[in-house]
């Protein structure tokens, strides 16, 4: 996914001179035909994150569109007051990427996950947080990204994510997209782990049971119609989310259910437990080994509606 | 020579800038008054003698640039631009109290200010960005970003200083309106940053230090910009925190103390104001 963010990136920047790369030493092997084709608006700070932020935040200040972009949460928690008090507070139009959404570095450990990054970032006031699912949603995002006027989080996966979408997709941030649809129950997810979701919709269709499976790409500002038309419509919601349980997407669908009265739908939130991912292995095996695997996503759409 | 009424001038605004100060944080019962005393010569000599900007039109795209690192003595540059005719003085009477038009931190909400800042360490990265912005714009407008001691030890600081000399922003300068007192207490006590000239020099920016109360000097340096071509440029201006409040002077306590009834009326007095 990230060869597609940068590919996209570059064609939008042949055209539109106001986008800045402003980078912390990250990217290699990704970034070089960006810094190539133009170098008087390519700048690597080094291995500075705060700097690369503020920095960002000042070329931003005067016109320009800063792209701040590292891996997992290098770009947003080593510099958090940066993104507050600079990016969100000025409302400049700073967009800042990650790769490796969730624990797609896996194997290289909890320093390089990105499980707490939709919390801590839907908290910031002016900042919009989306995570695409898959190839065609991590395209149609960066040109949402960049025709937004104002900062974006956006939540890159890695590598060689699978297709959730099957043809092609009207993508707009705010606007949750319904994948499958469904009357039994709705599974809402955001980012990669979307193709277990669309996996466990499948096999849940075979065993009768027709879920809604709800892409919500865009964290916030969050489709509380979506949301509140599938509680209306199919009683039960599930959502899943490679993030800590803490204040993730679940926790925002939870709060427009709440602030809706409840609406008496039952709720399941599939996410990672308030542990250290201290166990070493592959994205997809650490998805198994923490209660994301698509048997987990089938048995709690099952346990739900058995009530 | 420099034109008596020029220095006239700087004396009057800065003693202006100083009533000012002492009277919005007696009034909001706030802290930093001696971090702003401290400063109030530099921003009288950068905004009527250096600064190319226009209260008419404060975002005015040709305009320098001045970020404020030092947030918390934002009541003084309040008081320079509402002297200068950004905004209507009254707005000084509203600091800090309800429904008032000035925080107590320096906010680009009011006409006039270039960026908010109050957690240290943020201005000089993004005065860094504004001049790579500039300079990769073709624009001939400077950009100077005022720090205080203890925006000298944040990290974030340093990173930005490593990259403005790496791509030789020359644009940009630094003031450092160096009073030795930090929040809990001098420098030497705290984080000695000397030799403090030498570790610019050594980060290959170019360095002048002078005292920071003199306007001869400060203006002297501030019209030989960039100190050498290629470089960044450091302004070391050695100051007095709580400058022209005798007891005040070169004291911790002033870094967080309001003055009284009484005390305002007494310093008020030592500065030569009318009351």
């Amino acid at each position: 996914m990230r060869k597609v963010f940068n590919t996209e990136l570059l064609s939008i920047a042949q055209r539109d001179p106001r986008i800045f790369m402003i980078l912390a030493d990250i990217g290699y092997g990704e970034i070089e035909p960006f810094a190539q084709a133009f170098p008087d608006r390519y700048f690597n700070c080094g291995v500075a994150e705060q700097a690369m932020t503020g920095i960002a935040c000042g070329v931003a200040m005067e016109g320009n569109i800063a792209i701040t972009y590292s891996i997992a949460n290098f770009p947003t928690l080593r510099c958090l007051e940066q993104i507050r008090n600079d990016v969100c507070y000025h409302n400049a139009n700073v967009k800042i990427v990650i790769i490796g959404g969730g624990m797609a570095y896996g194997p290289l450990g909890i320093s390089h996950h990105s499980t707490e990054d939709l919390a801590i970032m839907r908290a910031l006031p002016n900042l919009v947080v989306v995570a695409p699912c898959d190839f065609a949603e991590a395209r149609a995002a960066v040109h949402a990204m960049i025709a937004h006027e104002g900062p974006v989080y956006y939540r890159c996966g890695y590598k060689k994510e699978p297709a959730v979408h099957d043809g092609p997709i009207d993508f707009r941030f705010g606007k949750a997209l319904t994948v499958r649809d469904g009357r039994d129950a709705t599974i809402i997810f955001t980012g990669t782990i979307g193709y277990n979701c669309k996996l466990a919709a499948e096999q849940l269709a075979a065993d009768g049971v027709q879920c809604r499976l709800i892409s919500l790409h865009t964290v916030k500002p969050i489709d509380k119609d979506a949301i509140l038309h599938a509680a209306k419509e199919t009683g039960a919601i599930v959502t899943v989310e490679e993030h800590n349980a803490m204040g993730g997407m679940g926790g925002a669908v939870a709060e427009v259910l709440m602030d809706a009265g409840g609406l008496g739908v039952r709720t399941r939130r599939l996410a990672l437990p308030d542990v250290n991912v201290c166990k070493v292995g592959s994205q997809d095996w650490l998805r198994e080994q923490y209660g994301l695997g698509v048997p987990h996503i089938v048995k709690a759409v099952k346990e739900l509606l058995a009530g | 020579m420099m034109a008596p009424e020029r220095m006239q001038s700087y004396r009057e605004m800065a003693k202006k800038v100083r009533a000012h100060c002492l009277r919005m944080t007696h009034r909001g019962k706030s802290g930093h008054v001696g971090s702003m005393l401290s400063m109030a010569d530099l921003l009288a000599v950068l905004y009527l003698g250096i600064l190319r900007v226009n209260p008419k039109q404060p975002r005015w795209p040709d305009r320098d640039r001045f970020v404020l690192s030092k947030g918390h003595g934002g009541a003084a540059v309040y008081a320079v631009l509402a002297e200068t005719g950004f905004f209507p003085k009254e707005w000084l009477d509203t600091y800090y109290l309800d429904n008032g038009k000035l925080s107590g931190h320096i906010s680009h909400h009011v006409p006039g200010v270039e960026f908010s800042t109050g957690s240290l360490g943020h201005g000089l990265p993004v005065a860094v960005g504004m001049a790579l912005a500039a300079r990769q714009a073709g624009k001939k407008h400077r950009v100077f970003c005022l720090l205080s001691d203890g925006d000298c030890n944040e990290g974030s600081t340093w990173e930005a200083i490593a990259f403005a000399a790496q791509h030789h922003f020359d644009n940009l300068t630094v003031i450092v309106d160096y009073n030795r007192v930090q929040a809990l207490g001098k420098m030497e006590d705290v984080i000695e940053m000397e030799p403090f000239a030498r570790k610019l020099e050594d980060f290959r920016w170019a360095v002048q230090e002078i005292d920071g109360h003199d306007y001869v000097q400060i203006e002297t340096a501030l019209n030989h910009l960039p100190f050498v071509p290629g470089k960044p440029s450091w302004l070391l201006a050695r100051t007095t925190k709580g400058k022209g409040v005798s007891w005040m002077e070169n004291t911790v306590a002033c870094h967080y103390g309001a003055v009284n009834d009484e005390q305002l009326a007494k310093a008020l007095k030592e500065l030569e104001v009318e009351q």
